[in-house]
């Protein structure tokens, strides 16, 4: 027993839901009978998941990666001895190496899956800190301007300027300032937020510290959707770590965080939703002005950023502005972690710079469907994004080209679908969608998810088609030109691209 | 005795109304749904009125105002599910369990569904079969 074998196992939830637990005490059980020295890590995912639940074990020339591994599979492991990086039916050789990870860029995502999620050490070894030592030293109109010249933008779905929301809230007057985090990831397709809070959380509270410096706040929250049992876990321990460590001592800067947990409701991840909801109220929207920046959470200026936003701040304090808008092209600067869910042979996180095109993204990490059916569509954006056919597969994926084939980046989810898909019905859940999530304060929103629903229902039924998509496209307009916020604004999106992409589907049957 | 526990909640976060839908999950949690009685208790502690709370508890999909059989069962039916069977498997779900059956916009296990959330525990590439296992396993433990 000399030898210490290092094993990571992912804690991932995504992991998890394949069975990761059951591998990691099979194998630490197995080790025991067979008198092994090991130590297994919980680590975050690396992205790959359909290899989850996916082993590694470190070997002298690295990290060698097996899966997906299942509970069966370990006697077998150990006999072809991959203690010591051996050959076995499950092997892919060094994880980097894998292409699928070797292709992407990971900035965000740079410890994700490498570290111990919870180890501040680690956390530091692998880059964490550095930029939230470099931010202590600057003056913070010299943060808010590094943020501002980097080209972020937020990575929620507006894609609004994150320097200049920053500004903002840094030039209001007021001796209490918030930063709240936007972990309310509901929209269908995505898990970036997840994936990382549970793989590298630190990352997340220091972006949220550096935020406080940069507008002279020094509370944060962290609003968290109930859904993400496991993130809402990793989050409150890594709070108790962050704040123990006493990284601030010495600067005269103070920042205290509240994990807040959602309940249940799709609209809370709209921002002035979101702040309702944080003071323990109904998560109706709120009408805008005034931008939550000057007057927000209790009244008081307050950033709202998604977690991705907030993640990617310590990496352009680190490495400097050029750095990260060198990444991208246009106005989308920097990287975005895309995620590929549905009906897809390689699902999983793909960071990459903004450009890369949405059929290497499907085809070319992805591998095409799950199912082995031919791709008909992907929904990308969330349940308000477009369905994109396949003719228009070689679009750039940044905000602009998106926006201009009447599409949208949103929070970077792809959902892909097989060749079956009826688009009628995928429309009419567009609006049940709607129907079910809507607040209710405005009733292009209220009413029109519930007629635009009825009047599907109708096209499906075969009644009056030609009538009733003219006035199913009459209430879109209506709801995409009256809605209070983007919810029913957006929600035509899906709607109309189906219409337009797969006539036939509509057609009188 | 519940009145004390519900007492000891709010007061584990000064009794402040921004904390409400935290203090409702922690009372629901510990009883298992939010009673009137409970919904009373809490609207004294905090200072605030039955309407206030009555909107709040009425408007979030978690909070259940009657007692619950077994445990919470959530089914995915959002898109990324739907592209994989996922509609196949709810229907399953609410024929064969019925009650305790809810459904839920995303999980976010997006590559490897259809999901399912069974208490706290995640579950991927669920099939009807699989879901049965599932369910055997959780009233067995």
């Amino acid at each position: 027993m000399s030898e210490q074998i290092i094993i990571y196992v992912p804690c991932d939830a995504a992991a998890l839901s394949v069975g990761a637990d059951d591998v990691a005490a099979e194998i630490k059980r197995e080790a025991e009978r067979r008198n092994l020295g090991i130590e297994i890590i919980r680590n975050g995912s690396r992205g790959m998941l359909w290899l989850e639940p996916l082993v590694e074990v470190v070997a002298d020339k690295g990290r060698m990666a097996y899966g997906p591994v299942d509970v069966k599979d370990i006697t077998s492991l150990f006999e072809a001895d991959f203690l010591h990086g051996g050959t076995h039916a499950l092997s892919h050789g060094l994880t980097e190496d894998i292409p699928y990870f070797a292709k992407q860029e990971r900035l965000t995502f740079a410890r994700c899956g490498i570290t111990d999620p919870l180890n501040l050490t680690d956390y530091e070894a692998h880059g964490g800190l550095t930029g939230l030592r470099n931010a202590l030293k600057l003056s913070p109109e010299a943060i808010v301007d590094t943020v501002t010249k980097s080209g972020l933008r937020g990575r929620g779905g507006a894609g609004f300027p994150t320097g200049i929301k920053w500004k903002t809230a840094l030039e209001a007057k007021a001796a209490q300032k918030y930063i709240c985090a936007n972990a309310d990831e509901g929209d269908s397709g995505t898990f970036a937020d997840r994936m990382l809070m549970e793989g590298d959380p630190f990352v997340l509270l220091e972006g949220m510290v550096i935020a406080g410096l940069a507008v002279g706040a020094d509370t944060g929250y962290i609003y968290i959707r109930s859904e993400y049992p496991h993130a809402i876990k990793t989050m409150n321990r890594a709070v108790e770590i962050w704040q123990n460590a006493g990284l601030l001592s010495g600067s005269g800067k103070t920042f205290d965080f509240h994990v807040r947990r959602g309940a249940g409701a799709y609209i809370c991840g709209e921002e002035t939703s979101m702040l309702e909801s944080l003071e323990g109220k109904r998560g109706q929207i709120k009408v805008k002005p005034p931008l939550p920046a000057i007057e927000g959470l209790f009244g008081k200026p307050t950033i709202i950023n998604n977690i991705l936003t907030l993640a990617s701040v310590p990496i352009v304090l680190d490495k400097g502005a050029d750095f990260y808008r060198d990444f991208g092209q246009g106005r989308s600067r920097g990287t975005q972690p895309f995620q590929l869910g549905g009906d897809i042979k390689r699902g999983g996180l793909v960071e990459k710079a903004f450009g890369v095109s949405l059929h290497e993204l499907v085809e070319d990490f992805g591998g095409g469907t799950r199912s082995g059916k031919t791709v008909r569509t992907v929904q990308a954006g969330g349940p308000l994004g477009a369905y994109i056919p396949p003719r228009q597969f070689d679009v750039d994926m940044d905000y602009e080209k998106l926006a201009d084939i009447d599409a949208m980046l949103g929070h970077g989810g792809l959902v892909v679908f097989g060749a079956d898909v009826d688009m009628a019905k995928q429309a009419r859940f567009a609006m049940k969608f709607c129907e079910v999530e809507s607040c209710g304060k405005c009733t292009p929103c209220r009413i029109g998810s519930v007629r635009g629903k009825e009047t599907l229902d109708k096209i499906i039924s075969g009644q009056n088609v030609a009538a009733n998509l003219a006035l199913l496209e009459d209430i879109c307009e209506l709801m995409t030109d009256g809605s209070l916020c983007a919810m029913g604004g957006l929600t035509p999106m899906p709607v109309q691209s189906a219409i337009k992409h797969f006539p036939e589907d509509f057609e009188a049957k | 005795m519940r009145k004390i526990n519900i007492l000891k909640i709010c007061n584990s976060y000064n009794n402040q109304p921004d904390a409400l839908i935290e203090i409702l999950h922690d009372v629901q949690n510990e009883f298992g749904y939010l009673s009137k009685d409970a919904l009373v208790e809490i609207a004294e502690a905090l200072n605030i009125s039955r309407a206030d709370i009555h909107g709040v508890v009425s408007f979030y999909d978690d909070f259940r105002r009657e007692p619950s059989q077994g445990i919470c069962i959530k089914v995915c039916r959002a898109e990324a599910c739907q592209a994989v069977g996922g509609e196949d498997l709810a229907h399953y779900a609410q024929d064969k369990y019925d009650a305790g059956i809810h459904d839920v916009y995303c999980l976010g296990n997006c590559a490897l569904g259809p999901a399912v959330l069974i208490g706290d525990n995640l579950y991927g590439r669920v099939t009807p079969e699989r879901l049965d296992v599932l369910l055997k396993q959780k009233s067995g433990s």
